[in-house]
Order: structure tokens, then sequence, then C-alpha cells
């Protein structure tokens, strides 16, 4: 771009040209950061190099503003919709593995959604949890049918059901439930504004992630490792959440914070160990009559304190 | 006539000696009175032909369609890049297959108690929904395929998971054990690959390329699911 000719007469030669291509344009110096679409800015700077790096920097504020000023499409339109779906196979891994691996100062919205949440993680990890959660309950009864014949193996398909509704509703009720208290409570101070919902919806999506492999892992029929896993698991994922929402959280009075923590911690405890019995039924090895199923399960994730009891007593 | 045709009577002709002067008082035909252009007589043909699928007999029409749906049931058979399935779609035979799919695999074990297999409801739901939710999800991720053409390939792909369900039922006559399963095992996975192999082949390359494995994965879980119903069937 820039020659070894006087500068003056490149920059006059430049500003022509490109006023040439867009004759509505008008020239301005590097020197004015914000630059409307409609302007042309020429390089007044000295050496060759500013070029490169001028239209990078150009790209970036251009594409910020472009952002900015495109008008929001309306929910009506499905290109509304698609703004949510904008990932790319890259970005959705390594935000799982932004899940799976929490640590304290590293904020899950910040250096992995980078303020872009996407609605395809939280659905389909959502997805695969419930159907692999139906089927390797299944698959438990399978074996406890190999060890033991009396046991009666049906395929209980209303596992699936019950699964999806419990997980979808957690998934999606719980931070809307969060959202609408740090929003009540972004009144009371002024420094950090709360995440948006579609944000609240990534942190719970992706932090179910974990349970998948340990889902899995829970078709070992030891029981001290079957908890064991399901402690790790609950760690990592309940330990994602806490670090993600502590910088919100921690202007807040420290009661209101340690609420809003322990009670975000304990539904997803309720949630793991409600899976745990409500479909790895925990079979004693003796020779048992065939295990009474449960009836079926209520959607609503409230009611599995009452569950358990009644599986303990059963 | 046709030279008459020929000479277009261009109204900025200057020769002064008029051509067929003489014609306009030779009548072609008495009985017709030509008025009007002359069309090029292929198509008149032409118009006869469309008509005629109109005035053709029912079997015809039934035959057609149903050597579309078996033309493309060859297609999903033997996945090649053609655009077949894609460019002439219809949702006859996935209704088939999910009709047939949901038939056999409904209430399998009754046992008077709520568990058991799926209802035909329940099949007809995951089959026709799951390919709804795969579809949208292909079409928001900046996939350029359009809606019917995808429900058309992921209806048309459980072909080979039918057959499976198909040889199960079959095996499953003889009696229990072992041996049943792994056979019924083995039927279902090599139709499971099958029918991924096949709608992929169809499906991926609608999308972006970084974005591929973003909508296969959903078509991964579908199959598997469906898959995992025909496995668990097992009759009363």
């Amino acid at each position: 771009m820039a020659a070894a000719d006087g500068l003056a007469f490149h920059e006059f030669e430049e500003a022509t040209n490109l006023l040439a291509e867009t004759p509505d344009a008008a020239t301005t110096s590097k020197s004015d950061q914000l630059t409307p679409k409609g302007h042309v800015v020429v390089a007044v700077g000295s050496g060759g190099s500013y070029g490169v790096e001028e239209e990078v920097e150009e790209e970036g504020d251009k594409t910020a503003l472009l952002q900015e000023e495109k008008p929001q499409p309306g929910f009506w339109t499905f290109s509304y919709y698609q703004s949510f779906f904008d990932v790319d196979t890259s970005q959705v891994l390594d935000r799982i593995k932004g899940s799976l691996l929490p640590w304290p100062g590293h904020n899950f919205v910040r250096h992995h959604l980078r303020n872009r949440p996407d609605l395809y993680g939280p659905f389909w990890i959502c997805a695969t949890l419930a159907f692999v959660l139906a089927v390797t309950g299944n698959l438990t009864l399978v074996l406890a049918q190999r060890r033991d014949p009396s046991v009666h193996y049906s395929p209980q398909f209303h596992k699936v059901t019950v699964a999806g509704i419990t997980i979808y509703c957690y998934a999606w009720l719980v931070p809307l439930a969060l959202w609408g208290f740090l929003r009540w409570r972004k009144g009371i101070r002024e420094r950090m504004g709360p995440y948006t919902f579609l944000e609240t919806v990534c942190i719970y999506g992706y932090s179910l992630f974990v349970f998948i492999p340990t889902v899995v892992l829970w078709l070992i029929p030891v029981p001290w490792l079957q908890w064991l896993f399901g402690a790790l698991a609950l760690t990592l994922s309940a330990a994602g959440l806490v670090f993600t929402l502590w910088p919100v959280v921690r202007e807040d009075t420290r009661l209101v914070a340690a609420v809003l923590l322990s009670t975000v911690v304990v539904l997803h405890a309720l949630l793991a160990m409600g899976c745990k019995l409500y479909f790895f039924q925990p079979l004693p090895p003796e020779h048992i009559a065939p295990p009474s199923q449960a009836t079926s399960l209520p959607p609503n994730i409230l009611l599995t304190p009452t569950m358990t009891r009644s599986m303990a007593t059963s | 006539m046709a030279e008459a045709a020929e000479s277009p009577g261009d109204p900025g002709t200057t020769s002064p000696r008029p051509l067929f002067a003489g014609l306009s008082d030779i009548s072609i035909s008495q009985d017709i009175p030509i008025e009007g252009e002359i069309t090029i007589p292929v198509r008149s043909r032409s118009r006869e032909s469309d008509s005629s699928t109109l005035n053709e007999s029912v079997r015809n029409t039934i035959m057609r369609d149903l050597k579309a749906v078996g033309k493309k049931f060859m297609h999903v058979l033997y996945p090649r890049k053609s655009n077949t399935l894609l460019r002439d779609w219809d949702l006859w035979g996935p209704l088939i297959l999910c009709v047939t799919l949901a038939l056999m695999l409904q209430r399998g074990s009754v046992d008077g108690e709520k568990d058991g297999g799926p209802q035909f409801a329940e099949v007809f739901v995951i089959v026709w929904f799951g390919a709804v939710t795969i579809t949208l999800n292909s079409k928001l991720l900046g996939g350029n395929i359009s809606f019917f053409q995808s429900l058309c390939v992921l209806g048309y792909c459980i072909l080979p998971l039918t057959v499976a369900m198909l040889v199960c039922r079959l095996v499953l006559l003889a009696d229990p054990g072992p041996v049943n399963f792994m056979v019924r095992l083995f039927v279902v996975i090599v139709m499971f690959v099958w029918s991924i192999v096949a709608s992929t082949a169809f499906l991926a390359d609608s999308q972006p390329p970084n974005r591929k494995a973003l909508a296969v994965y959903p078509v991964f879980l579908f199959y598997f699911v469906i898959s995992w119903m025909i496995l668990t069937f097992t009759p009363q």
C-alpha cells in the first residue's frame, strides 16, 4: 500500500481512488476511532506495515459496529432463532471442555461463551442425557436379570418420557428462576450486570454434560463405585456453576450470596440423586422378588425428596 | 398454408407488388374459419399429453407413485451420491415405513403393567417429531436443504432399521438365548450403521463445512434411539 514516494501524493491518490469507488463517502483521519459504514478511512500514519494492522482493526471496529447497527430481527422471523445456533463444531467442543474442567478464576461465560450464547449445546446435551438415562437404566435391568433370573425384564419405555420431562424442566425452568432472581437483585447493586437468560441456560446446559459419561459408568454394578462417580460428577458440575455465578453474586450481601449458591448446589445434587435412585434402582445381590416399579414420576424435580423417601421405605 | 405463414406479411415491406394478392379470396376450408395465429403443431400435442394424466386410470397413477417410492428405496439401500431423493421428495415412503415400524413395535411385552415397549403413538411421535427437530436443527445451523427434502431423506433412511425389525421378529420365533440375542444385536448394529451412512450421504453436503458434525450428531442420536427400541423389543 504505502510506497517509497512522497506520502502526500500517495495519500491523495488513494483517497481519490477510494472516493471514486464510493462516491458519497467522506475521508476522515485515522485518529477518528468511530468509523461509520459510509466513510472511507485513509491510513495517514507513516510506514507501510500500518496498513495491514489498521485494516484488521478497522474490520474489527466495523464488524462490532455492524453487529450493533444491524436491526434485530423480530422474534417471529426465522433468522432471529438462527442467531442462537451460530456456532461451529470447534466452538461447541471448546465449550464442553470448559464445562468439564472448572477453574476458580475461569468464568465460563466470559472465557468460553464470549458473550455469544448458543442454544445448540443445551438442547442436544439435554436430549442426549435423557435418552442415555433411559437406555442405561434399562441396561442395568438386563444385567440384573442375568445375575438373577427371577428379575423380570421389560423395555420400560415410559422411563424415556419421564427422563425427558425431568431433564428439560430442570435445564430450562431453574435457569429461568435464577435469571429472574438475579435481575430482581440487580436493582440493589449497580456494578456487574447479571447474565442474560440465554447465558444462564447455556451455563446449566453445558454443566449437565459431565453427567453423560457418569450415567454410562453407572452401569458398573458396584454400589460404592457408583456413588463415587456420582459425587465426582456432582462436584465438577456444581463447581462449574458456582465459579461462574460467583462474580455476579459476590457484590450482593453475604447472606443472599450464600443462600443462592447453596440452593443452586442443592438442586443440582437433588437432580443427580433422583436420577440415580429412579433409573438405577439398587438391587441387593441376594435372591429377591421382582422389583416393584415406581409409579410414574411427577415431572417436578422438587418432589424428588418424597420419591427418595418412598424408595427407601419400599 | 405453410408458405403463407412463412411470409409474415410484414407491414413494413415496400415491395410494390403484393405477394399473395389473390390469397385472401381462397378459403382453405369452408367449415373451419381460420383466424388468429398459427401455432406450432408440437405445442398442441404437449397440451394433450398434460391433460392425459387426468384421464389415466387409477391403477396407472398408483403404480407411478409406487414406482417412485420403490426407486427411492433402492437409492437408500445402495446409497450413491445421487439427487433423486432430494429432487423429487415425497413423504409416502416415510409414512409407510413409520406405520410398519410402529405396528411391529407396539407394546412388546404387555404385562398389564405400565412397563412395556412403546405404544404405536409413541413410536410415531418419536419418528416424526425427531425428524422435524433434526430438520429444524440443520436449517438453523445454516444448511441449505429444504424442510421437506430433509424429512424425506430421514424418513426413507429408516428402511434398513425396518428390515432389521422384520429380521428380529423372525429370529425371535426361534428359542430365546444368548445366541438369539447376539444375532439380533449384530443385525441391528449393521442396519444402524447402514442408516447413518445412507442419510449422511444425502444430508452432509448441504451443511456448511465447519458444522457438519453438529448437524450429523442428532441424526446419530435419532437412529440410535430407534435401534434401541428395536433391540429391546420382546414379544409377550
